[in-house]
Parts: structure tokens; C-alpha cells; sequence
């Protein structure tokens, strides 16, 4: 009886015995996790060192001359007023296209649909911009023209109507644009993982198809579509070239989205600035771009959030 | 009392009454309707539009409303009302995936037609060092992005797969879940603010005003890590715990399985999405405008100044031409072609890894 | 070749919860012992332990003693990895290495340990291999297709094939043909016979017709509730077990009156 507790006490202490190659490997794997860690940290500590200057300087030295605030505020209005557009744009459009791949498409032409639409979120941000400058923008002053004439008493068309076409509105668009593919890619996802027998108990019971779809296929996707979405919005918040390239800037607040004076975002105020930049200008800007980064963290946590509730919700099906 | 008013809502009142309206043999368009309609309202639209003078988004728009209300309005006499809705949503869907090509279509089409007028040998065998107006070529900008990219790779692609290898075969616990948790927040980064913080980094040791090609593909890197992480992730985790408890019912330590059966079973995967990272990351601009700026002549030296790549080079060279605009915008759009070819092969190059490499039962 | 098993006193963990309490029992060399037992008694558990496989799960953890031939395999200083070599293990459903050919597979535990050898004595290997696991006829014409083209119950002899390419001493299985057709399990069993002239078998089953039928001794194991520890009711000749056990619980369940 004696041995046999010896021997127990004996096996705890004992360390598992591991092989050279593995503590190398199993290190090595562990190291690199770390060094992300590390990375993140230098990520926090160079950003607020930069800012430090700016934060404390005095309202009349930054760029404007009214302090930081009220520098930084219109940028975070045309930040979130050109995310919101394009997500209030594209998300309806991404959930009907992803029926489509997945519900509507002849089966053997879906994939290749699919891969058509993956395409589109491949094409870099650059091209966009140009595209935007030189194709949609001119494209749109006669739509624009059209929403003052007939829509000039809401206060978001009133105009006057640029002349380039080169607004907020029509940068709004590229962004949808730019998003679509990602909140498609989401919706496409969930709704591929619907049950099936919910989708048969549906059509069993006489469903059209479409009855079918609001019945099982959106109920069940939905969180889907909300953190797809949310995943779009952090996107469009962060997008920087499209948006440089489009907009005809100059620092306002307004709601106008088809005349010629619109906000900037953070993120095209930091690359049309940045380059000429120096000394204080530099630590505003790097400022501002803590913001920005503040403002896309929380939304991308909203909705890794919303996607791991999900989660655990399903776990039991 | 309670019992009356339960009846007078009870679900098989409701379907009493949906039963009488819906006999199983009833009106039905006949199957070429949809098209021939589709035809019918093209054309007439057409004829309409084309008297009045012609506008093709009009002429679309027009069309597709005239098409819905008329389906809608013919199935509801004939069908009844739930199979009209149905083939309305019908309609909805598919023109919202035609609008959705519209973009893309548009997109490819104007660089494609733009881009081959300069998309010629000078371009891809000349910089732009001392040429004013016509001419030049973005050869330098080329090798600019290549170099970078490259750069940028070797540095994210081990970290990357090693920390995914970590947090499937090893991680537990607290730093794993740390680790798993500023990857995503990694993923939210704003591209512009990973081009900061490379900035910032390199300004600390070199000054404020440095540029280096380096400091882009650190910049670069921070964007690609956690796409690399999160795609391996993936990958390692779909691969069967079976086949390593069989290697490991083998006799064969845990990092040899790792090397041998796990990498080998997910390779297709773990390629496709590295590939995918490289392209997503070779058309950034923003990053590579505030750390290393843009140089008109060859620099392949990373570490010393400025360098071109192409997205910058498209950027500037379209929002600041100089006199005369049209050679300069060409260029813009010749190297946004190349940028676009690029980034294409490279995701035609990820389908074919995934297929090739797929692990083969026959 | 084949090695003798003795366990004293063996308690498994997952974590804190004890899974199987105080199993002592000795596995003759050159014999087949079958565990039988309803589901979550601890059987697959207890097989694990014995090539320590078990202590791949997080937490999981082994107190007691358990003996091959004398060298305690939970002792100071005994790798796993090299226990792993010397006792095989085939599990429930097959699990060929889908990058891996046939060929490949069945040298699998040479190549993956990174042993060097000759092409001609590779060769040898392979076809003794298939040969020992009845599968030799059947593939020798397709060794270069991929392993998990082959059916069900050709990919578990393969897994079997692969498990004696390394010469273990003995041999474990856990329900080897609980997810194959009746055919292929007979070709199992009669495998299974022939085996155990070269190698200690140990298996776990959930059919009785196919413990009394391969094995030549019989543990049988049980739990009395849920949360508690399975443990070993009684071990016995496979004769003695289905025809008069000590216990009266192995009688109900040998006899299917069990719960």
C-alpha cells in the first residue's frame, strides 16, 4: 500500500520527458505568437509616443488653429457618415446577392458566381479611387442633379449640385462597393450552413421559395448578416485611397451629400496631408489616426461579439 | 371563454382558409413566360426610350421596373398572391446580382481600355528619372512593389504559420487566448494606421522624415500576419485528429507529426490563403504613401530612401499629372493594369494551388 | 516478440475527474484480451493508457503502474513517443494519411521517425506488411494510388498494415470494426488470428459475438452511474466469462439483461 502512494508521489513530480526536436519546435511556434504580442505593443507605444506631442501642445498651434477637437471632429463625422452610407448601401445589395449564389443560381453556374464576386474584393483600393475619379463621379452628376431637382427639400440633397462629381456621396458608393464582396462573402456563408431540414420542412409544408427563404434561411443567418456587416463597416471606416482619390475635400460638417463642399474622412485627411507633413502636423495626424483606430477596433469587436454569440447558440443544434 | 378566443386564432383556422385559396390544380404561367415577357418589355421599353432618345442606365432601369410590376401583376390574376410575391423576390434577387457586376464589369473594362495605350516595352524597361511629359515607364515602381512584397512575405509568412501552428497543435490557456485575441484586433487595423505605426517605428531610430522600402514592408506585414494566421488556423483545424493520433500510435513525436502529416494534409489550403494575403496586401497604397514615399528613378535598396511601387506611382501620377496631363494619366492607368494583372494571376494562382495540391483519393 | 502487460492499481484522470479507478489486470503475451463493457465505462480510456496515448488529451493524467515485461511505462525518464514504438495502436475508423500513397502509409512510421533504409529492404517491408494484414493480393498492383481510395475495410487493414510496419510488441485496437460492413469484419477477425502468433493483442468491442469469437481472455468492464469511475468488473477466460461469470453483472450484460 506504502509503494503504491511512493510511487504516485513519485509520477507527479516527475516531469514528461520531451524529445529535443519538439522543445525546438514547440518553442519556436510559441515565440512567434509572442512576438505578435510584442508587435501589438510596439503598435500601442510608437502611436501615443507620436501623439503625445499633440495631445499637450496648445489649441492655437494645431493645424487650424482651434486644438485638436476641433480638428479631429468633422474628420470623424465624414468618417462615419461615408461608412454608414456605404454600409446602408451595400448590406441589402450583399444579402440579395448572396441569395443569389446560393439560392437562385442554376447549381453548377453558383460557384463560379461566387468566385466573380470574390473577385471584386481583390481589386486593390487604388484602382477603385481612380475608377471612382474617372468613371462613377462624372457618371453621377446627372443622378445627383436629378435627386436636387426632385429631392432638393431633404436637407441630404439640397446642393448645390457639384459640378466634378465628386462627392461624398458618390465616395460613399465606392466604398459600398469595396464592402460588398466582404459582407457577401459572410451572408453567402451562413446561409450555405442553414439546415437543410429546416429549409425541406419549410418547402413541405407548401412554401414558395421565397417563403421558404424568410422562414428558415434569414432567421437563421441573420447574426450572420449583422457581423458581416459590422466586418464591411470597420472596413469602409478604415479605407483610405479610394476616398483621397474621390473626394473634393474641405472640412466641413454637413449632411449635403451632392454639393461640391464635403468632410473629409481620417484615414484620406492622414495620406493627403501626411507626405507634406512635419513636426506638429505629423503628431496631429498621428492622432487622428488613433481615433480612427479606436473607432474600427470597437466595431470590429461588435462584431466578433455578435459572431461568437452565434456561436455558442448553434452548439446545441 | 380563454378556449373561444384561442379558437378564433388557432393556427389551423388560418390554414383552413390558406388551403381553400390554394386547390392544388390552379392557374399557372406557363414555364417560357419569364423570358418571353423579359423580351417583350425590353423591347418595348426600348422602342419607347429610343424615340425619346436614348439612355442606357435608363433604359435598364426602366426595363427592369416595367418587367417586375408586370410579372408581378400577370402572376397575381393567374397564380394568386403568394406565388406572385414569390416570383417578384425572384426578380429582386437577380437584378441586385446584376447590379452588383456592374462595378466590376465597369472597373476591368475602364483600366483594361485605359491601360493599353502605355502598355507598351518602354513601360516596363524605363523609369521615370528626368522624363517630363511623354514617355517613361514605371519599371522601377515594379520593382519597387515586387521588392517589397517580397519583403513583406519573408517576414509575415513564418510568423504567421508558426503562431497558427501554435495556437491549434500547442496553445492552452491564457497566452493563447491573448494571442488569438490581438489577432483579431490585428485584423481591424486600418491600413493607414499599420503605415503609421511603421512610421513611427522608423522615425524613432532615424529621425522624423525617414522613408525606406523597409519600413513599407513592415508596415505591410502587420497587415498581412493576421490574415496569415487566421487562414492557417483554419486550415490546421479541419485537419482530422485522427491522422495525428494515428501518427502518433506511430511512435512519431509530436513536431515530426506536425511537419509530416498535419502541414502535408493542409498544405492546398494553408498556400491558397498565403497567396491570397500576398495579394491583398501588393495593392495597398495608403501603408506604402507615408512610409516610403515615391522616387522617380531605380532604387533597389530597400533600406536607403525612397522607392516607387505601383500603387503609389498610379496615385500620384493621376491626382498631380503636371503639364501635360495625358501622358501622366496614361501612366496612372497603365500601372493600374499591371497592379490589377498582378493581383488576378496571383488569385488564379491560389485556385490552382488549392486544386493541385488538394490531397487526391483516386 | 510479443511482450507481456501488467497494470496494478491503475487510476485515469481527465483533469480532476477520475474516469477509471484501480484496474489491476495481466495480458499474457501471444493471446487475445477483449474489453468489453456498455459505452463510457472507461475501456477506450483504459486502452489508451497503455501506449500513452491517453495523455495526448489536455489534462488528462495516469496514476498506478503499468508494465511491459517488467519496465514500468510510466516510470521516471520513459518517453512516450518511444512506447508508442513498441506498442501499435488501430483505431475505430481507418485513418490512412490521405497525402500519403498506399506504399507510403505502410512505411509511414519508418519515414515519418526518419529511418534510413534501403529501397530493396523497404519494398520487403511493404509487401510483408500487406501480406501480414491479408491486404498484399489486393493492392500490390496499386501501391502508388492514394490510401484512401481503397474501401472501408481495406483502409483499417491498411491502418493495421501500418501499425505492424514499425514491429510493435504488442497490438492495440479500439472496436476496429465498428464502422465496417460484416464482410470486412470477418476479414478482420480472421486477421486478428492470425496476428496473435507474432503479437499481444489487446481489443476493445462493442459486440460480444466478436469477443467470444476472437478473444481468449475477457475483461469486462462497468460504471455504476454517471460521474462515477468506470472500473474492472471481472477478467476471465472468454469461455468462463460468457458461460458462468463470478459476477452477477457480467452475467446480465453477457447475457444482453443489462440497462
Amino acid at each position: 500500500m506504502s509503494t503504491t502512494t511512493d510511487l504516485k508521489a513519485e509520477q507527479r513530480a516527475a516531469k514528461p520527458v520531451l524529445q529535443l526536436g519538439d522543445r525546438i519546435f514547440s518553442g519556436s511556434a510559441k515565440g512567434a505568437g509572442i512576438l505578435i504580442l510584442v508587435v501589438l505593443a510596439g503598435v500601442a507605444i510608437f502611436l501615443f509616443s507620436e501623439a503625445f506631442p499633440a495631445l499637450v501642445a496648445p489649441a492655437s498651434e494645431i493645424r487650424g488653429g482651434n486644438g485638436l477637437v476641433a480638428y479631429i471632429w468633422p474628420l470623424v463625422f465624414g468618417t462615419l457618415l461615408s461608412a454608414m452610407i456605404a454600409l446602408a448601401v451595400a448590406t441589402p445589395l450583399a444579402v440579395a446577392v448572396a441569395l443569389f449564389i446560393t439560392h437562385y443560381a442554376p447549381r453548377r453556374v453558383a460557384q463560379g458566381l461566387g468566385y466573380l464576386v470574390d473577385l471584386l474584393a481583390a481589386v486593390p483600393s487604388i484602382v477603385y479611387g481612380l475608377w471612382g475619379f474617372a468613371v462613377l463621379a462624372p457618371a453621377s452628376v446627372g443622378f445627383s442633379t436629378w435627386l436636387n431637382d426632385y429631392l432638393g427639400w431633404i436637407p441630404l440633397f439640397a446642393g448645390p449640385v457639384s459640378v466634378t462629381g465628386r462627392t461624398i456621396l458618390v465616395a460613399s458608393l465606392v466604398l459600398a462597393v469595396m464592402i460588398l464582396p466582404i459582407v457577401t462573402a459572410v451572408a453567402r456563408e451562413v446561409f450555405l450552413q442553414t439546415p437543410k431540414l429546416h429549409e425541406e420542412a419549410a418547402l413541405a409544408l407548401g412554401a414558395t421559395r421565397w417563403e421558404m427563404i424568410r422562414m428558415s434561411v434569414l432567421p437563421f443567418g441573420r447574426s450572420g448578416i449583422i457581423s458581416g456587416a459590422m466586418l464591411g463597416l470597420g472596413r469602409a471606416l478604415g479605407e483610405t485611397m479610394a476616398v483621397a482619390t474621390v473626394l473634393s475635400v474641405s472640412g466641413v460638417v454637413t449632411f449635403n451629400l451632392i454639393s461640391s463642399s464635403n468632410p473629409s474622412t481620417i484615414a484620406a485627411d492622414i495620406a493627403l496631408q501626411f507626405p507634406e507633413s512635419t513636426g506638429l502636423a505629423v503628431n496631429t495626424l498621428v492622432t487622428s489616426g488613433l481615433v480612427l483606430f479606436a473607432i474600427t477596433l470597437g466595431v470590429n469587436m461588435l462584431a466578433r461579439y455578435i459572431i461568437n454569440r452565434r456561436r455558442e447558440f448553434s452548439g446545441a443544434n | 371563454m380563454s378556449i373561444d378566443t384561442q379558437r378564433e386564432r388557432s393556427p389551423e383556422r388560418e390554414l383552413d382558409t390558406s388551403l381553400d385559396a390554394m386547390p392544388v390544380i390552379r392557374g399557372q404561367l406557363p414555364r417560357w413566360s419569364p423570358w418571353v415577357g423579359l423580351v417583350a418589355v425590353v423591347l418595348i421599353v426600348g422602342g419607347v426610350l429610343s424615340a425619346t432618345g436614348l439612355s442606357i442606365g435608363l433604359f435598364a432601369v426602366v426595363s427592369a421596373v416595367v418587367y417586375a410590376v408586370g410579372m408581378y401583376t400577370a402572376s397575381r390574376v393567374v397564380e394568386g398572391p403568394r406565388k406572385a410575391t414569390d416570383r417578384l423576390v425572384t426578380i429582386i434577387v437577380t437584378a441586385a446580382f446584376l447590379v452588383a457586376l456592374i462595378p466590376l464589369v465597369s472597373v476591368v473594362y475602364t483600366v483594361v481600355s485605359e491601360g493599353l495605350s502605355r502598355f507598351d516595352a518602354e513601360f516596363f524597361n524605363s523609369s521615370m528619372l528626368g522624363i517630363v511629359g511623354e514617355g517613361g515607364g514605371a519599371y522601377h515602381a515594379v520593382m519597387g512593389t515586387l521588392i517589397i512584397t517580397g519583403l513583406a512575405a519573408a517576414m509575415s509568412i513564418p510568423v504567421g504559420l508558426l503562431t497558427a501552428i501554435y495556437l491549434v497543435e500547442y496553445g492552452k490557456g491564457r497566452l493563447a487566448r491573448a494571442i488569438t485575441f490581438f489577432v483579431d484586433v490585428m485584423t481591424g487595423i486600418p491600413s493607414i494606421v499599420a503605415g503609421l505605426f511603421a512610421f513611427a517605428l522608423f522615425a524613432l531610430f532615424f529621425g522624423p522624415g525617414v522613408r525606406m522600402g523597409f519600413a513599407g514592408a513592415v508596415a505591410l506585414s502587420v497587415l498581412m500576419v493576421p490574415v496569415v494566421v487566421r487562414s492557417t488556423e483554419e486550415m490546421l483545424k479541419i485537419v482530422p485528429n485522427e491522422l495525428r493520433e494515428a501518427s502518433f500510435a506511430l511512435g512519431v513525436p509530436k513536431w515530426r507529426t506536425i511537419l509530416k502529416v498535419v502541414l502535408p494534409t493542409s498544405v492546398a489550403g494553408i498556400a491558397t490563403g498565403v497567396t491570397l494575403a500576398i495579394a491583398r496586401v501588393m495593392g495597398e497604397t495608403a501603408p506604402l504613401l507615408v512610409t516610403v514615399g515615391l522616387a522617380t528613378g531605380m532604387n533597389l535598396n530597400p533600406f536607403d530612401g525612397r522607392m516607387a511601387t505601383l500603387p503609389v506611382f498610379a496615385y500620384y501620377s493621376y491626382v498631380s499629372p503636371g503639364v501635360p496631363r495625358e501622358p501622366s494619366l496614361e501612366r496612372a492607368w497603365t500601372a493600374a493594369l499591371v497592379l490589377i494583372m498582378i493581383v488576378m494571376a496571383l488569385n488564379l494562382l491560389a485556385r490552382l494551388i488549392s486544386r493541385v495540391f488538394a490531397p487526391k483519393t483516386r | 516478440m510479443a511482450k507481456s502487460i501488467d497494470v496494478a492499481n491503475l487510476d485515469i484522470y481527465y483533469g480532476s475527474f477520475l474516469a477509471v479507478h484501480d484496474v489491476t489486470m495481466t495480458i499474457k503475451p501471444q493471446t487475445v484480451t477483449a474489453l468489453i463493457g456498455p459505452s463510457g465505462c472507461g475501456k477506450s480510456t483504459f486502452l489508451r493508457s497503455i501506449n500513452r496515448m491517453h495523455e495526448v488529451i489536455p489534462g488528462a493524467r495516469v496514476e498506478g503502474r503499468i508494465e511491459l515485461d517488467g519496465l514500468n511505462l510510466y516510470g521516471p525518464g520513459v518517453d512516450p513517443v518511444a512506447v508508442r514504438r513498441q506498442i501499435g495502436m488501430v483505431f475505430q475508423r481507418p485513418n490512412p494519411f490521405p497525402t500519403m500513397s498506399i506504399y507510403d502509409n505502410v512505411i509511414a512510421g519508418m519515414r515519418l521517425n526518419n529511418k534510413k533504409m534501403k529501397k530493396a529492404a523497404l519494398d520487403d517491408l511493404v509487401e510483408r506488411s500487406l501480406r501480414g494484414a491479408n491486404l498484399w493480393n489486393e493492392v500490390k498492383d496499386r501501391l502508388e494510388k492514394p490510401g484512401s481510395g481503397l474501401s472501408g475495410g481495406q483502409q483499417q487493414r491498411l491502418c493495421i498494415a501500418r501499425a505492424i510496419a514499425v514491429q510493435p510488441d504488442v497490438l492495440l485496437m479500439d472496436e476496429p470494426c465498428s464502422a465496417l460492413d460484416p464482410i470486412s469484419t470477418l476479414a478482420i477477425e480472421d486477421l486478428i488470428n492470425e496476428l496473435k502468433n507474432d503479437y499481444t493483442i489487446v481489443i476493445v468491442t462493442h459486440n460480444m459475438q466478436q469477443a467470444a469469437r476472437v478473444s481468449d481472455f475477457t475483461g469486462f468492464f462497468n460504471i455504476e452511474g454517471t460521474g462515477k469511475p468506470g472500473k474492472l468488473v471481472e477478467m476471465d477466460d472468454t469461455k468462463t466469462i460468457f458461460s458462468q461469470p463470478a459476477q452477477q453483472a457480467t452475467e446480465d450484460y453477457v447475457s444482453g439483461r443489462f440497462g
